[in-house]
C-alpha cells in the first residue's frame, strides 16, 4: 500500500488564555489518499478552521505532525492551494491578474505571454470567459469564489484545502458551484479537503466525510465512507438507497451524538489512531435504525496511518 | 426639479457672493461729506485725511482692481521687495513641494516598517507622540541655527511638519491590511519585496493617500507662516511686506492667492488617491 499523500498524527491545538490553558481538539489521527476528495464535518467550534490552516501552513499545531508526501510541513507552500471562505481576492487587481498573481508566484521565470495564456486556461475552466478585465467588486459573490478556484488551481498544487467555501452563497449558486467543482475535481484528478457544515455538500462531494465531536477536546469520531456511485448529481443522488442512509447517519451525529460523543467513546476505549471507517450506506435499513453504536468496518485503509 | 438640484448649489453660492460682496461693500463705501476741515489744513495732511471719512478697509472693487492687476503681470521681478504675486506663490509652492517629496520619502518607508513591525512601532512611538505636537516653527530657530540658511530652514520646517501625518498614516494602513490578503500571499510563497510592493502597498495606498492629502494641506498653512519669519520670497513674504507697505488690497489678493492654491494642492492629491482607492 503506498503512503497517503497527507497524514496526520496526533494534532492538537492549546490556547493559553488568563494562565488557563484550553484545548480546542487534540489528537487527531487521519490521511488523505492522493485524488480523494474528503470533507470534514462538525459543529462551530470544533476547531475545523484551524485544522485547515494547520494543513495549509497559516498556523502550526501545538502538538503532533502533518506529513504532505512522506515530508513534515513547516509553513505555507504552493503544494497546498486554499480557497479562502471570504475569497481573499485582492480587489485592486482585475479577475486576471489576482490569477496571474498566483501563477507568477508559483513559477517566477515564466514569461508574460505565457503567464497569461495559463490564467486563461483556469479562468475558462471555471467559466469566467469574458470576465477576465473585471475587478472583484464587479462580480457576484459566485463569480468571486469562481476565482478564488481558478486562482488556487492554476498555481497545479498538490492538494486544495477549502473552507466553507460555499457558505457564504445563496442556493441556486452554491448547487452550480458544487457541480463545478465537482466536474474538475474528476478532470483535474485533484486531492481536496474539505470544510462544510452542509450534510447535503458533503454527500454530494466527498469520498470520505470526517465526523468531529464538539468542543473543547474535540476529537475524530468516525469517518464515513461515502458509498454513493462518484459520477452522482445534485438531481439524482436523493434517489440512490445509500443516500438517506447516509444523510440519516450524519444527521444523527451532528444533532445527538456529536455532543454525547466524548462520554461513550471514553468509555468504550476507542483507539484515537484509529477512528472506525463506516459505511452507513451499505448497512441494512433494519440496522440503521437499531444501531445503537456505530460499528467500525475492517480499517483498511488506515493501516497506512499507524 | 432635476435642473434645479443641479443648478441649486451653484446658484446659492453666487448670492452667498454677491450678498457678502454688498455687505463689504456697504460697509467700506466713502462717505462723501463737505469739507469739515478748511484748504489750509486740507492741503497740509492730503484729500483723504481731509475727507475723514474714508474707511481703511478698501471697497470690494478696489480689490478687484488690485487682484486684476495682480493677475494681469503675475511673473514680473522688479528687485527684492516687488516681484510679482505668480512669482512668489511659485517660490512658496517650490519649497512646499521640495520639503513635502523628501517627507514623503522618510516617511513612507519608516511608516512602512513601523506597520509590519509591532517591536519598531513600540521602540518609536515614544518619539512620535512627543516630536507630533511640536508646533513646526518652534523648529524654525534651531534649523537657522542648524543650517544657517533661511531658504533650507524653510524647507525643513515644512519637512517636519509633512511627516507625521504621512508616518501615521502609513503605519496605520500597513498595520490595517486584511489579514486574509496576508494570508492569501503566504500560501502562495510570495517574497517580502514582492509582498509589500504588490499586496501591502496597494492595500495600504488609499489611508497612505490620506496621511498625503492632510500633510498637504498642512504644509501649505505653515510656508505662509515660516516665509513670513524667513522673508526673502514667497507668498507669505508678500503679505507681510503688503502689511509693511500697510496695503489692505494687496493683503487681500494674497490671502485669496493662498487660499486658492491651497484648495488645487488638496484637489491634486484627492484626484490621486482616487487613483489608489478600489471598491471593495
Amino acid at each position: 500500500m503506498t503512503d497517503p499523500l497527507i497524514r496526520i498524527e496526533g494534532i492538537a491545538k492549546h490556547y493559553a488564555a488568563r494562565g488557563k490553558r484550553t484545548t480546542v481538539f487534540e489528537n487527531l489521527h487521519f490521511s488523505i489518499e492522493r485524488g480523494e476528495f474528503v470533507c470534514l464535518i462538525g459543529h462551530s467550534g470544533c476547531g475545523k478552521t484551524t485544522i485547515l490552516n494547520i494543513l495549509s501552513g497559516l498556523e502550526s499545531a501545538s502538538e503532533g505532525y502533518v506529513f504532505v508526501g512522506g515530508r513534515e510541513i513547516s509553513g505555507p507552500s504552493l503544494d497546498r492551494a486554499v480557497i479562502f471562505q471570504s475569497h481573499a481576492l485582492m480587489p485592486w487587481m482585475s479577475v486576471k491578474g489576482n490569477i496571474a498573481f498566483a501563477v507568477a508566484s508559483r513559477w517566477p521565470d515564466w514569461d508574460r505571454e505565457k503567464v497569461s495564456a495559463h490564467c486563461q486556461r483556469y479562468i475558462d475552466l471555471v467559466n469566467l470567459t469574458g470576465s477576465e478585465s473585471k475587478r472583484p467588486a464587479e462580480l457576484s459573490g459566485g463569480m468571486k469564489q469562481r476565482v478564488g478556484i481558478a486562482r488556487a488551481l492554476s498555481i497545479e498544487p498538490k492538494m486544495l484545502l477549502m473552507d466553507e467555501p460555499f457558505s457564504a452563497l445563496d442556493a441556486l449558486t452554491r448547487g452550480v458551484l458544487q457541480e463545478e467543482v465537482l466536474r474538475i475535481c474528476a478532470e483535474t484528478q485533484q486531492t481536496v479537503f474539505m470544510i462544510t457544515h452542509d450534510v447535503d455538500e458533503s454527500i454530494l462531494l466527498a469520498d470520505k466525510i470526517v465526523l468531529m465531536t464538539n468542543g473543547p477536546y474535540a476529537r475524530i469520531a468516525e469517518i464515513v465512507v461515502n458509498t454513493l456511485p462518484r459520477d452522482r448529481t445534485q438531481h439524482d443522488m436523493h434517489r440512490h438507497p445509500h443516500y438517506y442512509r447516509i444523510r440519516n447517519h450524519l444527521l444523527d451525529f451532528l444533532v445527538d451524538r456529536s455532543r454525547a460523543f466524548a462520554a461513550s467513546a471514553g468509555a468504550s476505549g476507542q483507539d484515537p489512531r484509529n477512528p472506525p471507517l463506516i459505511s452507513p450506506g451499505l448497512e441494512e435499513d433494519e440496522n440503521v435504525q437499531e444501531r445503537a453504536a456505530p460499528r467500525p468496518v475492517a480499517p483498511q485503509a488506515l493501516v497506512a496511518v499507524v | 426639479m432635476k435642473n434645479m438640484s443641479y443648478w441649486g448649489a451653484p446658484l446659492l453660492s453666487t448670492a452667498v457672493l454677491l450678498a457678502f460682496l454688498a455687505i463689504w461693500h456697504a460697509a467700506t463705501r466713502p462717505d462723501v461729506r463737505p469739507e469739515v476741515v478748511g484748504d489750509e489744513y486740507a492741503k497740509l495732511v492730503g484729500g483723504a485725511a481731509a475727507t475723514g471719512q474714508k474707511s481703511t478697509l478698501p471697497t470690494p472693487a478696489e480689490v478687484g482692481r488690485t487682484l486684476w492687476q495682480h493677475l494681469s503681470d503675475p511673473f514680473y521681478d522688479k528687485g527684492p521687495n516687488d516681484k510679482g504675486i505668480g512669482l512668489q506663490l511659485l517660490y512658496s509652492i517650490a519649497r512646499v513641494v521640495i520639503g513635502y517629496v523628501l517627507a514623503a520619502l522618510v516617511a513612507i518607508p519608516v511608516g512602512f516598517l513601523i506597520g509590519m513591525s509591532p517591536l519598531v512601532y513600540r521602540a518609536l512611538d515614544p518619539f512620535i507622540q512627543v516630536l507630533k505636537p511640536i508646533s513646526p516653527l518652534a523648529w524654525m530657530p534651531l534649523a537657522l541655527f542648524t543650517l544657517k540658511d533661511s531658504a533650507v530652514s524653510a524647507i525643513f520646517v515644512i519637512f517636519i511638519c509633512s511627516m507625521w501625518p504621512m508616518l501615521i498614516n502609513t503605519a496605520f494602513g500597513v498595520a490595517a491590511v486584511r489579514r486574509e490578503w496576508l494570508n492569501v500571499a503566504r500560501t502562495l510563497e510570495v517574497g517580502p519585496l514582492r509582498k509589500a510592493f504588490r499586496v501591502i502597498l496597494p492595500a495600504a495606498a488609499p489611508t497612505i493617500m490620506t496621511g498625503m492629502r492632510i500633510s498637504i494641506g498642512i504644509a501649505w498653512l505653515v510656508i505662509v507662516a515660516a516665509e513670513m519669519l524667513v522673508g526673502g520670497t514667497g507668498i507669505g513674504y508678500f503679505v507681510w511686506n503688503e502689511w509693511n507697505n500697510l496695503s489692505i488690497s494687496n493683503i487681500i489678493s494674497g490671502i485669496l492667492a493662498i487660499g486658492f492654491v491651497g484648495m488645487l494642492l488638496d484637489l491634486a492629491l484627492a484626484r490621486l488617491t482616487r487613483v489608489v482607492t478600489f471598491p471593495e
